[in-house]
């Protein structure tokens, strides 16, 4: 078959190809980093990437697994403490009540003598930078851990919706009449689902991980939410005249959907893509919150782990429990929002700042 | 508008039929069925598994079982509680679901009035110190993980400042004596915040059909707006059950502000978004170069058009407030429809869980369809043409 581009270049394609997408994404790059916003936004998600792909390396170079596996680990601090009668106990930090003496192992204990107790959740030290949680586990390894998983679920949730909602919206857009009236009502339908209920019922009769969650996630999305809106911008690019010149030069429909449509609604998709991710991340973290999702790790467990334990209203006083999951998943979901908006400047040109 | 409000209502119905449909085949997709716990004790013999069976309905086809789990729905037959054994699940619903409106209502107003005089303010003063402070407020509300938002609130209203109580529905302390139930003055609260909204609707309606004139307008509505509010402070007064009903009120306070914040600052990102496309619009040109009023502008030129996006994003927003309000209730353990389906859910109470999803389902059409209302209203291409 004859290629077009052999024939007008003495480069191979993909040289092309490549110099192509290189150009634009220099040119992109450039109105998105007049964003300073979004420019915070890919720190803060860079910053999230280089703690997920530490995780392993420290694992297994510096930190001994016994310690510091963000599950298994134990290491609760060792503080001795001077034992004194009970109720009369006026430094908690150094002594220690009979029965308290007795809950912790010394069954016989003496006044004056001194017990070795084992304290979780401990506060910040040299070998746990921010301190333990209650079961006197790394709570800076359970964080490094859990941005695994929210990377993982933002990706599975981020691709397989984008893949859907494009693939229907083109479609949609593309044959009219009802195929999109079945797709566009379909869409309706599952924009009305109330979805964080229904993924607590699911959570709690289905055993659900995060590939599960994640395609669940990214199936419901994208045949929901994510599809009416890719169809709008098919719609647009559908009316284009290289559409028709395709058509004239012998396309197929399925030729004219693939190679004409989807690559103009592609920069929107992609655009969709990261406030997909801060949605998946949002709704795991809240059902693990809540214990509902059998995954070993991740920021709503820490949370969980903090206000089942009872450390609920301990506010400022326990901050190492509650403030580094919280912020963490704030902060990435920030980080996403964030270059969000910004390649919407980039795709939207009439959001530009004048 | 009759015919438009028509088509939506059998929608609606089958739409809800689908949920139901879903939530069946939920049920019945799961490994090793619902009846598997009864039917497959090897300590029961076979007569009487067979008895179990033709209780349950098991030896019917699949079809008829659904058929039959439709009608009991839709005649609020939702079965007996497995933990709270007697009650039967509509019963242990219809208290919930009251307090659950009412988390859902206030929040929702609260924050859409609020959150739209702000975001309308802030566009028109692009630029300024309060819009900078506004944005930053409300972005950081946009994004933060909620149920530790509502933690951290709990903690500081609740914990540290002591301001507030820590959850729950009433303090028990005082209604020892009470002649009421808890429910009925909560229903009766219920009821009056109903008939003042409903009182507002009727003011906006009948000022906008009976007074052309704008000024007057704007008087009659002020006058009617203050006799409601008198009336309703009026009422509250003496009734014997204020006290009661103040009890209860204090404990809705810190739900129902943490909830609206979150929502209240997605409201303003919105309306600020929507008034800035607004505002570069020809005919808010035209206005200036007429010599219209600026407040003018901003409010009957540009505000107006400013909120079909805003009413438009109410359909979105229905899911967000839902999901919003059970993390909420569980939180500040408000005995709500949320925190029933996450009790259930925890400890396999399965008639509890499916009816209350199936009522959070009925309640989020029910939003749907006042939506679809108010947008006919506020749309005169729907308005008219219907």
């Amino acid at each position: 078959m004859l290629d077009p581009d052999v024939l007008l270049a003495d480069e191979a394609r993909w040289r092309i190809r490549l110099r192509l997408w290189s150009r634009s994404f220099r040119k992109n790059w450039e109105i998105f980093s007049r964003n300073k916003l979004g420019v915070t936004g890919v720190v803060l998600v860079a910053f999230f990437g280089f703690l997920a792909i530490l995780h392993p390396i420290l694992l297994a170079t510096v930190w001994d697994p016994d310690i510091y596996d963000p599950v298994r680990g134990n290491d609760p601090v060792i503080i001795e403490k001077i034992i004194v009668p009970d109720g009369e106990v006026t430094d908690p930090v150094t002594q220690i009540s009979f029965t308290e003496a007795m809950i912790y192992g010394t069954l016989f204990p003496k006044e004056g003598e001194v017990v070795a107790v084992g304290q979780a959740p401990a506060p910040p030290n040299g070998a746990h930078l921010l301190g333990t949680d209650p079961f006197a586990r790394d709570i800076l390894s359970q964080l490094m851990k859990s941005a695994q998983a929210a990377f993982t679920l933002g990706v599975i949730a981020a691709i397989s919706a984008v893949a859907i909602a494009t693939t229907v919206g083109s479609v949609a857009a593309f044959y009219g009449g009802w195929v999109d009236s079945w797709l566009m009502r379909q869409a309706d339908l599952i924009l009305l689902l109330p979805l964080l209920p229904l993924l607590i019922v699911i959570g709690s009769l289905y055993t659900v991980g995060l590939w599960q969650l994640g395609l669940l996630i990214g199936i419901l999305s994208g045949l929901g939410a994510t599809a009416i809106i890719l169809k709008s911008q098919a719609l647009a690019v559908k009316v284009k005249p290289f559409n028709d010149a395709a058509r004239v030069a012998g396309g197929s429909n399925w030729h004219i959907i693939t190679r004409h449509i989807m690559p103009n609604v592609l920069p929107l998709s992609f655009l969709y893509m990261m406030f997909e991710v801060v949605g998946a991340i949002f709704l795991e973290a809240t059902l693990s919150f809540f214990g509902l999702l059998s995954i070993p790790m991740s920021w709503g467990i820490m949370i969980n782990t903090a206000h089942t334990q009872g450390y609920t209203l301990f506010g400022l006083a326990a901050w190492w429990l509650l403030f580094p999951a919280g912020l963490s998943v704030t902060l990435f979901g920030a980080g996403f929002f964030l270059i969000g908006r910004a390649m919407d400047e980039v795709v939207n040109p009439r959001l530009r700042t004048r | 508008m009759a015919r438009y409000l028509t088509i939506r209502l059998l929608q609606m119905f089958v739409l809800f039929l689908v949920f139901l449909t879903i939530l069946f085949f939920l049920i019945n997709a799961q490994p090793g069925d619902i009846s598997a716990q009864f039917v497959g004790n090897p300590d029961i013999p076979p007569e009487a598994k067979q008895i179990l069976r033709e209780r349950l309905g098991l030896d019917r086809p699949l079809f008829a079982q659904y058929l039959f789990y439709i009608k009991n729905v839709l005649t609020l037959n939702l079965g007996v509680s497995f933990d709270h054994y007697p009650r039967t699940v509509a019963d242990i619903l219809l208290t919930a679901l009251p307090r659950t409106l009412y988390l859902f209502l206030s929040a929702t107003i609260l924050s859409y009035i609020v959150g739209f005089q702000t975001g309308k303010m802030v566009a028109w003063r692009r630029g300024s110190l309060a819009e900078k402070g506004t944005m930053v407020t409300s972005i950081i509300l946009y994004t933060v993980f909620y149920p530790w938002f509502a933690i951290l609130m709990l903690w500081f209203f609740g914990s540290q400042l002591n301001w507030f109580p820590l959850g729950k529905f009433l303090t028990p302390a005082q209604w020892f004596d009470a002649p009421y139930t808890a429910n009925m003055v909560f229903n009766t609260m219920l009821l009056t915040m109903f008939i003042a909204l409903a009182g507002v609707g009727l003011v906006i309606w009948g000022t906008n059909r009976f007074i052309a004139e704008p000024v007057q307008r704007t008087r009659a509505r002020r006058m009617l707006f203050a006799l409601i509010a008198v009336s309703m402070l009026a009422f509250w007064l003496i009734s014997p059950m204020s006290r009661f009903a103040a009890d209860i009120a204090y404990h809705t306070v810190l739900p129902v502000t943490t909830l609206t914040l979150v929502f209240y600052a997605a409201i303003t990102l919105l309306t600020r978004s929507s008034m800035l496309e607004t505002l570069r619009e020809d005919y808010i040109f035209t206005a200036r170069a007429k010599g219209v009023p600026e407040k003018v502008i901003r409010d009957r030129h540009a505000a107006r058009n400013a909120m079909l996006p805003v009413t438009t994003s109410f359909v979105l927003a229905i899911a967000f407030v839902i999901g919003g309000g059970i993390v909420t209730e569980s939180i500040f353990s408000w005995p709500g429809l949320g925190l029933t389906l996450l009790n259930a859910v925890r400890v396999e109470d399965l008639p509890v869980a499916m009816g209350a999803l199936a009522f959070i389902g009925l309640l989020a059409l029910f939003a749907h369809l006042v939506a679809d209302i108010l947008y006919a209203f506020l749309d005169p291409r729907i308005r008219v043409q219907g």
